[in-house]
């Protein structure tokens, strides 16, 4: 329960970075953070006290496996993040090569 | 134990990636912040997603580092920063007071409810052959969320591709 | 940053000759044993582009582009992309199944798993391979 809740506030460490801060990678390092959050929240979510990890090896019981589900899923997930954190630190260098600057309140008033 | 200890260990590389005065202090501690999760994932018992955390993070850490290198921009602190600051932290802290209502609803930290898990467990040597079964979900039972992800990509790949385009910067000044 | 066509110093240069090949190899290792082992295709193509990026980073990018230029590596990727959903359309309309089927925990071993994992690895090699070409030569062009 205590770990839920930490990481909780990992995820609005991110948030606040991402609500308050001026500069737009400041903004992509937060959004970085609040990923990080979720995906161990999902692992977090599935873990079984004194299990295994989901590896098959010779001749093996099955018994008492952590979740491998929700591991398939934060698999995709983490992928996934990388493309948008790509994606957005290419607008981040436009931008800056059309406004000269990185600040997000100037970026509104400057027309061109 | 040890969990508390790497999640506090995130939490303070984050409060410093939020606060750190030029770009590249904050990019190396977003990468501590990583690699914590790293090690959170292979305490958990999820090596798949170790391994691929790991590269992925030092992947998104080069690409931010090359691109913003020479860039930096000096804190300005214009009116109305206390009572944008009082406002923020009041949300997170309303926040956080019903995340902790809510997340006494979820069954006990070690004690999932694997119903479908259970099946694929059991099924996953005789069905699809393989030992591991993550990859087995991952591309066989669910393949079709891999087609969904790779397509993600693509559109990321030429997401970048149009956006750094040269044809497209007529008139400059 | 500014000379780049020269590139880093002596130790960086001399450093990646001798680990830019095993890091090739050990993703071309970590896609192929994706069934058995942990792994998989998503962080053995992460692998592979960071062996190629070392080597553009090392040595400058006249290195790297005469032999894995801008258009060869959208062609591969747009190629793995078509071949992943080649295999996708055709376990949904066809009814017996396809692939790999003697033994159990070989590498010849899970149905159609290594296939999705190598095409997989080629579209992600490829793909991040062009992100970070673009990325730099832009920014390259501001200096």
């Amino acid at each position: 329960m205590s770990l839920y809740f930490l990481c909780f506030v990992l995820f609005c460490v991110g948030l606040y970075c991402v609500l308050r801060k001026r500069n737009i990678i400041k903004i992509i390092i937060g959004l970085a953070i609040i990923e990080y959050a979720v995906n161990l929240f999902f692992i977090l979510a599935g873990y079984r006290t004194n299990g295994r990890a989901p590896i098959l090896a010779k001749d093996q019981e099955v018994l008492n496996m952590v979740d491998p589900l929700s591991q398939a899923v934060v698999l995709t997930t983490i992928v996934i993040g990388m493309a948008v954190t790509v994606v957005a630190v290419s607008l981040a260098i436009r931008i800056y090569e059309k406004y000269g600057t990185f600040d997000i309140t100037k970026i509104r008033r400057l027309r061109g | 134990m040890e969990l508390h200890l790497i999640l506090l260990f995130m939490i303070i590389a984050g409060i410093v990636a939020v606060e750190a005065r030029d770009l590249i202090s904050s990019v190396i501690s977003l990468s501590a912040a990583g690699l914590g999760l790293c090690l959170a994932f292979l305490i958990l018992k999820a090596p798949n997603l170790a391994i691929t955390q790991l590269v992925v993070e030092i992947l998104c850490v080069i690409i931010l580092i090359r691109a913003t290198i020479n860039k930096d921009l000096p804190l300005v602190r214009d009116g109305r920063w206390l009572f944008n600051t009082i406002s923020t932290v009041l949300f997170v802290v309303c926040f956080l007071a019903f995340a902790y209502f809510a997340l006494k609803e979820l069954p006990n930290f070690g004690e999932p409810i694997m119903r479908v898990s259970g099946e694929y467990i059991a099924n996953s040597l005789e069905k699809t052959g393989s030992s591991n079964i993550v990859t087995a979900i991952a591309l066989n039972f669910r393949g079709y969320d891999a087609l969904g992800e790779a397509a993600v990509l693509f559109a990321a790949i030429i997401g970048v591709l149009a956006i750094t385009r040269k044809s497209g910067r007529v008139n400059e000044k | 940053m500014k000379n780049n066509q020269i590139g880093m110093s002596l130790i960086v240069k001399t450093v990646t000759r001798l680990t830019v090949g095993l890091m090739l190899v050990y993703g071309i290792y970590i896609v192929l044993q994706g069934h058995i082992s942990p792994g998989g295709g998503f962080a053995g193509g992460v692998i592979i582009a960071l062996s190629f990026i070392q080597l553009m980073l090392a040595f400058g990018k006249g290195a790297v582009l005469k032999k894995l230029g801008r258009e060869k590596c959208i062609f591969l990727s747009g190629l793995a992309a078509f071949v992943f959903l080649l295999l996708a359309v055709r376990g949904f309309v066809a009814r017996h199944a396809l692939g790999f089927q003697e033994g159990h925990s070989g590498i010849f071993s899970a149905g159609l798993i290594p296939f999705c994992d190598i095409a997989v690895s080629i579209l992600v090699a490829s793909g991040l391979f062009v992100i970070f070409l673009a990325l730099v030569l832009l920014t390259e062009e501001q200096e």
